[in-house]
């Protein structure tokens, strides 16, 4: 179960530019819910992601992680129980390092990393196992640097990372944004499956609006800091991507564009 | 004929003494991609710690381990600085820097000599025992060979433990650590720690090698250092089964037999600096002209 709280946000305090992004916001997921969020640019999306994992302070409310509050967490600690992926397929992976070491890194993630062999041979049989799922021939290659791989299949590879060991949220920001159409559609399968298979709990930004309408159990849209549109279930079922287009314009025109 | 195989052999071991702080150099700046200046202070404290532990009396192998030991706390200061008080790279290592200044005088004076009634680990009981029957600069590029190859077999073991591949992630993708749910800040003071002890090593051989400490002796040791690391792995750019460690080792020597061919060319001993900081420039911009090549290729 996680909490946002009467979350306020204030970009720049006492500054010319502040800009208060949230005040008084609140939403609640719940365990085993895979959260679509939608929005225009700057309605707060991404950085309500940023304040689930610690990346950016809140001026006030509270975080709570299954009841606990986790405001003062650092960073760090709050991704014992997260792994997120981000638009840019770089940030998930060191370049540097060849993708067996990545792979490693992820699976020790929680454990003591002390003077232990960095690679364990006795987990490598299980790492090419996973690798093979993607069906991207990526198994073969476990030797090769990070950074010659392509985006989708970086992106691939950060999923696996995330999903090595056991997680309860899996935060998902616009992590197929900057992968072409087709690498994106099997990027979002594979994101959907292992989300499915492992149980997860997930928020997924997204621009793409036949994603948030075809995966997930509930739908969120988000303007100016504010939750515009909550639907689950039977609902969230029913909504089409001409349904959010329609509610894009209103917000548009209410605008003035 | 002779003088020349004898400078030869002077030179291989000064590059060979000086692997120990192009090894730490390689921890902050490639590894760690960390312009770490506390070099220049931490390697003068290796040689006044280990001077004055020797002119009391204790033993040479010993006073190494006590240099590295002081040098590694400089680092974890330079570290502490950087992340916990939220200080620029930079700026933290020149703190260190400074103050260690201050500290070496203390420990050791402006200079300090090493009698030669003094066994460094050059003439030690165990090394003469070994290798009594040469003489004592064959005997210094011996055990500065030796010293060389363990520290870089201990640091290229280190580099494929957890630890090891977790600081290798933090200079190359810090975002990879947090995510991992690792502080990359504790890897970085780990790191800093690491290099300053080696640096102090060095700065500990040294002053065993000249029988002496001084307090300006630091100046310029993290543009050698920066160079050496530049040289080393400019040089073997393209074989990537060659290890770091190797790259720096060879781009040490490469640098002291380049600085001695000048020398020899009559260059001033007081222009070497100048001289330093020229040849740094000209690798750091012929690096740079080969980059974008590089790119305007792809």
């Amino acid at each position: 179960m996680l909490e946002l709280k009467n979350i306020t946000k204030v970009y720049n305090p006492g500054t010319i530019t502040e800009m208060a992004l949230f005040r008084d916001f609140n939403l609640k997921v719940a365990d085993g819910e895979f959260v679509a969020i939608v929005g225009s640019n700057g309605s707060g999306k991404t950085s309500m992601l940023n304040i689930i994992c610690g990346s950016i302070p809140v001026e006030g409310g509270d975080i709570l992680i299954d009841g606990k509050r986790v405001n003062s967490l650092r960073e760090f600690k709050r991704y014992r129980a997260m792994g997120r992926i981000f638009q840019n397929p770089a940030v998930s992976t060191c370049p540097d390092l060849t993708l067996l070491e990545n792979m490693a890194l992820a699976d020790n993630k929680g454990k003591c990393f002390g003077l232990q062999p960095g690679i364990s041979r006795r987990r490598v049989a299980e790492y090419r196992d996973r690798l093979a799922d993607l069906h991207l021939g990526l198994e073969d290659k476990l030797n090769v640097r990070m950074g010659a791989f392509s985006g989708g299949q970086r992106q691939a590879v950060a999923l696996v990372m995330a999903t090595m060991s056991p997680l309860a949220f899996l935060i998902l920001d616009e992590h197929t944004a900057a992968l072409d159409p087709s690498t994106a559609d099997r990027i979002m399968e594979l994101t959907d499956r292992v989300i499915r298979e492992n149980k997860l709990t997930a928020l997924m930004v997204t621009h793409n609006l036949r994603y948030a309408v075809e995966y997930g159990s509930r739908i969120l849209m988000m303007d100016k800091g504010q939750i515009v549109l909550d639907k689950s279930g039977e609902e969230k079922r029913a909504t089409t991507v001409n349904d959010l287009l329609g509610i894009f314009n209103q917000i548009s025109i209410e605008c003035g564009n | 004929m002779s003088t020349y195989i004898d400078l030869l052999v002077s030179t291989l071991t000064q590059g060979l003494i000086y692997a120990q702080l192009a090894y730490g150099v390689f921890i902050t700046y490639k590894i760690l991609d960390f312009p770490d200046l506390t070099v220049d202070g931490s390697f003068p404290l290796g040689a006044a710690v280990a001077a004055v532990l020797m002119v009391g009396g204790c033993d040479p192998f010993l006073a190494l381990l006590a240099a590295a030991g002081v040098g590694a706390l400089a680092g974890l200061v330079t570290g502490v600085i950087h992340v916990r008080l939220k200080v620029r790279d930079l700026l933290a290592g020149i703190i260190t820097m400074t103050a260690l200044f201050s500290i070496n005088l203390q420990i050791a004076g402006s200079n300090l000599a090493i009698g030669r009634d003094i066994d460094t680990i050059f003439t030690s009981a165990p090394v003469m025992a070994l290798f009594g029957g040469l003489t004592l600069m064959q005997r210094k590029l011996i055990v500065s060979a030796v010293l060389a190859l363990v520290v870089k077999v201990l640091l290229d073991l280190y580099f494929k433990t957890r630890s090891g591949l977790l600081l290798r992630a933090a200079g190359n993708n810090p975002s990879v650590v947090t995510a991992i749910a690792k502080d990359v800040g504790r890897a970085k003071i780990l790191g800093l720690t690491i290099a300053n002890a080696l640096v102090a090593l060095a700065g500990a051989i040294v002053a065993q090698e000249q029988r002496s400490f001084s307090s300006t002796m630091g100046t310029g040791q993290m543009v050698f250092g920066l160079a050496t690391v530049i040289i080393g792995t400019t040089i073997f750019k393209k074989l990537s089964f060659v290890k770091g460690t190797t790259a720096v080792v060879v781009g040490s020597v490469v640098y002291k037999i380049c600085i001695q061919i000048a020398i020899n060319l009559g260059l001033p001993a007081n222009l070497l600096k100048l001289v330093t900081a020229v040849l740094f420039l000209a690798i750091l911009v012929l690096g740079n002209l080969q980059k974008g090549k590089v790119k305007r290729h792809a």
